[in-house]
């Protein structure tokens, strides 16, 4: 171990600020990419199901005509 | 195949002089923005000294640029690409033959008239010839290089943006080499050691990049 | 000899598969991360020049690792693809820019951050740097080329040919920026030249090393994944996961 307290962890030794500044930007980012990432997912899933109802729907409405 | 190679390049050359005003205005354009640089700057001629190559080279990359829209453009709209991809002569020739006629129509004029450049920007006579050698082959390249980003966006809308996008990151090089001549011409050293690169560069692009462009256009047209 | 690889050239095989290696590099990455994290920040010793500020190269150096690694294997997904023609090599092209693009980012925002202590300035002209934000320049243009054509499958191939054009023309302008460089700079900036780095500080830097790039490659699988599906949606396989409520 580096550091005595937790306060000379988040020192850095003076160099604190540009220490965090790093690793905070660096998680923010990454973590964005994934978000991106489940996001696009889930738009893509729900585009499928939705082009499916639509199909579904479109097929009752043709059975509809074809009784009548 | 020799004579299909000269033919692409005189049909290109002749629909351009019919429409000369498009061989004109990439060039009104370099001129215009290098007259800014003085406006914008102040007109010591120590400085203007100073900071000469790159203006003169920024703008010409600019220049080139908003010339090579209408590369492939035409042809596209009107279905000569595909007339060319259906000939016999492999495409990479018959696009080779394009670039250049494009470049005797925006590079040439640009090295025409650079004595205009050197008048304005003070330059003398030393620097005068780098800024020459330089321009000679430096914009060959960026017509060659250009030349790829036009074929990948020449079916797009909106291709105008991403050609610049794509194609000036690949332009750093010739920009690097080409200021550093002329400010070792500048500085009344020997400039032929940049000058020899900016030729290895141009002989890499032309092997290269035609064979780029005919598959970029394959994609484009499809 | 090739023929064991056919399978996976068909959408859904490789879907599954990609599916299958997903948590294996999650789990790879989040353990690495964390052993990393916390050896490089609190256990590894600190430079006896650059004090504390140094921990920075835990995340600074494999970032720019992997950003350099992700166009190679950018350009060779690209070039299987237009040589052999398969489309899901495209696809990881497609999948492997943006993440390529957040390494570089992240490169040069750390760099940035240790430049200003140890060089007086956010950012200086080296040519490292400089490099760095001319590939991140190239990966913004492959994304905007991609994103800019409506049929993906012409906008996968468009991309593949300007990612091999620009890994072309790389070490180009590599050797073009450190020249310039070496014309245009003072004395002033030392650069970082560490020769030998000492095994307590090398360990945390590799651990720190897998974890991106197990990141990465969970990262690549998963949007890889998405383009499958972008592409397939209308196939009867990709309605039944769809409806599965997988």
């Amino acid at each position: 171990m580096e550091f005595v307290s937790w306060a000379d962890f988040f020192a850095m030794g003076g160099y604190g600020f540009y220490v965090w500044l790093s690793f905070g930007a660096t998680f923010i980012s990454m973590l964005g990419i994934v978000i991106d990432t489940r996001m696009k997912r889930a738009r893509l899933f729900k585009q499928v199901r939705n082009n499916i109802e639509r199909n579904k729907r479109m097929q009752a409405a043709r059975s509809m005509e074809n009784t009548l | 195949m020799i004579n299909a190679f000269y033919q692409v390049m005189r049909r290109e050359l002749l629909t351009a002089f019919r429409r000369i005003a498009d061989v004109f205005n990439p060039l009104w354009f370099f001129i215009i923005v290098i007259t800014l640089f003085p406006l914008g700057v102040g007109p010591e001629p120590q400085l203007l000294l100073r900071i000469a190559p790159g203006i003169i080279w920024v703008a010409a990359l600019l220049a080139s640029l908003l010339s090579l829209e209408r590369l492939f453009k035409d042809d596209f709209s009107d279905g000569g690409l595909e007339q060319l991809m259906l000939s016999p002569y492999p495409l990479s020739l018959l696009v080779t033959a394009k670039i250049i006629a494009h470049w005797l129509l925006t590079g040439l004029p640009i090295i025409l008239i650079s004595p205009l450049i050197a008048v304005l920007l003070s330059l003398d006579f030393n620097t005068y010839w780098a800024v020459l050698f330089t321009l000679l082959i430096g914009t060959p390249i960026l017509s060659f290089i250009g030349a790829i980003g036009v074929a990948l966006t020449v079916g797009l809308r909106k291709g105008g943006v991403i050609l610049s996008l794509i194609m000036l990151p690949l332009c750093i090089p010739v920009l690097i080499f080409s200021t550093m001549a002329i400010d070792a011409a500048n500085f009344g050293q020997s400039y032929i050691g940049a000058l020899a690169i900016m030729g290895a560069m141009l002989v890499t692009a032309i092997t290269l990049a035609p064979f780029a462009v005919a598959a970029s256009l394959r994609v484009s047209v499809s | 000899m090739w023929k064991w690889l056919h399978p996976y050239a068909k959408a859904q095989t490789s879907y599954e598969l990609a599916g299958k290696l997903i948590p294996w590099f999650t789990i790879v990455c989040c353990i690495s991360f964390a052993v990393g994290l916390v050896w490089g920040l609190a256990f590894a010793p600190a430079d006896y020049q650059q004090g504390d500020s140094f921990r920075i190269i835990y995340i600074h150096v494999p970032a720019a690792i992997l950003s350099m690694g992700a166009y190679t294997s950018m350009a060779v997904a690209a070039f299987i693809g237009l040589v052999w023609q398969i489309r899901l090599s495209d696809m990881a092209v497609a999948a492997m820019a943006p993440v390529g693009a957040v390494f570089t980012f992240i490169a040069l925002f750390t760099g940035a951050a240790w430049g200003k202590p140890m060089w007086g300035a956010w950012w200086v002209w080296d040519a490292r740097l400089t490099s760095e934000l001319i590939l991140l320049f190239l990966y913004l243009g492959v994304i905007a080329l991609y994103n800019a054509f409506s049929d993906k499958v012409l906008a996968g191939r468009a991309a593949g040919i300007l990612t091999l054009v620009g890994v072309i023309n790389i070490p180009i302008i590599h050797y073009s920026v450190e020249w310039w460089n070496t014309l245009h700079q003072g004395a002033s900036i030392t650069k970082f030249d560490k020769p030998s780095i000492a095994l307590s500080m090398l360990w945390p830097l590799l651990i720190m090393l897998l974890a991106f790039a197990t990141f990465f490659g969970a990262l690549m699988l998963m949007r890889f994944r998405n383009e499958i599906l972008q592409r397939e949606s209308h196939r009867p396989w990709v309605k039944a996961l769809v409806m599965g409520g997988k």
